[in-house]
């Protein structure tokens, strides 16, 4: 089971590592990152597995909510399924 | 390996152009809750869909987060309440059947869904006893409860129209746009009268538990005209590739709907029924099936080329979707209801727009003539043949037409109608006034259409 994390937002120190943080402290083993700065915007792409997550997923899905409104970040976590779902055949 | 730019397609596609699942309706059939004893009949309607739908709510929101789509409504639709009734009611015309619509009432309070559907009868060819009470208990039930939805199919192709039928929901209507004057006759936005209905149809007002069905299914219905108005912003084509534009974003939007009914079928250990493949626009902004036709380009909705830009949307919806879902039904296609369009509301505000289109439209849409609001002095018996046309077109072209009409007590044309939420705001259109009366006072049945003849 594969998460899709991403992030979008005002560029500031230390974005990758607070999303990599909760990553670890729930134990999502982080697989992918793409990321870029535009202009001073910060736009990030994460594939982690949550096979092994220690707390309920919706439940990572608070947490990783609350690092994006603590930090003024628009984060969406979402089960990779529903993008096999839309785009693949 | 899923591609960024997919992910940030379907990202965009959620945040801005508000994409969603519409509905999870779970279908239950009370055909065990038949009782003679009323008290009883409804104690056992409660319970069962208690049991049935206990984790329905819990399980949309856990999906919800899971996937990052939102499941905007949790419904529950139930077996015609007039059969249920049947057992109750005995050969008693003037069985009272509000008691079945409290107890519905009470069960979606409990499950915390937010419509409940199935306070309906099938009288497209004649009426039983039980019929004839939940039709004329129809003004009561609905004024007494919130979020009880009521239909009643009075024609289908095989059987032709039932005009008893038809002339009694004009009445009934009427009677229920009085019983709630004091909220812009809300109760009429409730009741749907259909022509070849399908037993299957998440969507209310007109969902119900067809007598065809399994004991308790799970139906969604998708959603997504923001989707589809965004992608024909880029496209500058023919109509050939505004039609293969819509397809595909057709094909996107049922399989995110596909996912879910799995998902929810799965968790909750209820068989998938179907996904309904329907454009459902809300009052919100960017969320309208008007915008979308005017986006083919026309200057606004209704003026002259509505009717082929809504048939190429039907048809290409229907044509995307169809391969995107292992199970397509209820009315799958393009909606087309005033008061819950921005656009439509617009263009009937800026007088292109008029009901005699909006009919027209119907012909080549997914359903008829919704949610649209008339002057509350309209007679009933315009009201009658206003669901008589409307009927015809449905059964003549072996599709499903439906008239969701609010005469709306002490208002005239240039007033307006405000329900709030999904419901919208209508303005009160013009109707003709010449009078139909004699027409619809012969009663009987109009028969079926040659076309019917199929065997």
């Amino acid at each position: 089971m594969k998460a899709i994390i991403t992030v979008t937002g005002k560029d500031t120190v230390g974005i990758i590592a607070k999303v990599s943080a909760c990553c670890s402290d729930y134990n999502a083993n982080i697989l992918d990152i793409t990321q870029k700065v535009l202009g001073d915007m910060f736009v990030m792409i994460m594939m982690a597995d949550i096979t092994g997550l220690n707390i309920k997923f919706t439940d990572f899905v608070d947490k990783m909510d609350e690092i994006g409104k603590k930090n003024n970040l628009v984060i969406h976590t979402m089960h990779e399924d529903i993008f096999n779902a839309m785009h693949k055949i | 390996m899923i591609n960024d730019h997919d992910i940030l397609e379907t990202i965009n596609m959620i945040a801005q152009e508000h994409l969603d699942v519409r509905t999870i309706t779970m279908g239950i059939s009370l055909n065990s809750c038949i009782d003679s004893d009323v008290d009883k009949c409804c104690d056992k309607i409660y319970d069962k869909i208690c049991k049935r739908a206990e984790h329905l709510v819990e399980t949309g929101m856990e999906i919800e987060k899971e996937y990052g789509i939102p499941i905007i409504n949790k419904r529950i639709s139930v077996t015609p309440i007039a059969q249920i009734a049947a057992a109750a009611a005995g050969e008693n015309k003037n069985f009272n059947c509000t008691p079945f619509a409290l107890a519905l009432q009470k069960a979606a309070d409990t499950c915390g869904v937010n419509f409940i559907g199935g306070f309906s009868a099938l009288v497209q060819k004649g009426f039983s006893v039980s019929d004839i009470a939940l039709i004329n208990s129809i003004p009561e039930a609905l004024t007494v409860t919130n979020n009880v939805c009521s239909s009643v199919n009075i024609a289908s192709t095989k059987a032709g129209i039932n005009m008893d039928a038809v002339a009694m929901m004009g009445k009934v209507i009427k009677q229920l746009a009085y019983n709630t004057k004091d909220a812009d006759s809300i109760g009429c936005a409730k009741l749907v009268v259909f022509a070849n209905v399908p037993e299957d149809n998440p969507f209310m007002a007109g969902a119900f538990h067809g007598t065809g069905e399994g004991e308790c299914m799970i139906n969604v219905g998708v959603s997504g005209p923001g989707v589809v108005k965004k992608a024909l912003e880029k496209c500058d084509g023919t109509l050939s590739d505004v039609a293969e534009t819509v397809k595909k974003t057709a094909f996107k939007i049922t399989r995110m709907g596909q996912l879910v009914a799995t998902e929810a079928s799965k968790r909750l250990g209820v068989p998938f029924g179907i996904v309904d493949l329907s454009l459902a626009p809300t009052p919100a902004v960017g969320d309208s099936v008007a915008y979308i036709l005017e986006e083919m380009g026309l200057e606004s909705c209704g003026c002259c080329g509505t009717t082929a830009a809504l048939a190429l949307l039907n048809d290409a919806v229907k044509k995307g979707g169809v391969m995107a879902s292992s199970h397509v039904g209820g009315l799958s296609g393009a909606f087309i209801p005033v008061s819950e369009d921005a656009g439509m509301i617009n263009a009937v505000k800026c007088g292109s727009l008029p009901i005699e289109k909006l009919e027209a439209m119907t012909a080549v849409c997914s359903v008829g003539l919704d949610m649209i609001a008339v002057p509350g002095d309209t007679d009933e018996n315009v009201i009658s043949a206003l669901i008589a046309d409307e009927a015809a077109i449905g059964v003549v072209n072996s599709k499903t037409t439906a008239v969701r009409v609010i005469p709306a007590y002490g208002k005239t044309v240039g007033d307006s109608v405000a329900f709030g939420g999904l419901l919208g705001e209508a303005p009160v259109m013009n109707i003709s006034g010449y009078s139909p009366a004699k027409f619809i006072g012969r009663g009987g049945r109009i028969p079926a259409p040659i076309q019917s003849l199929k065997n």
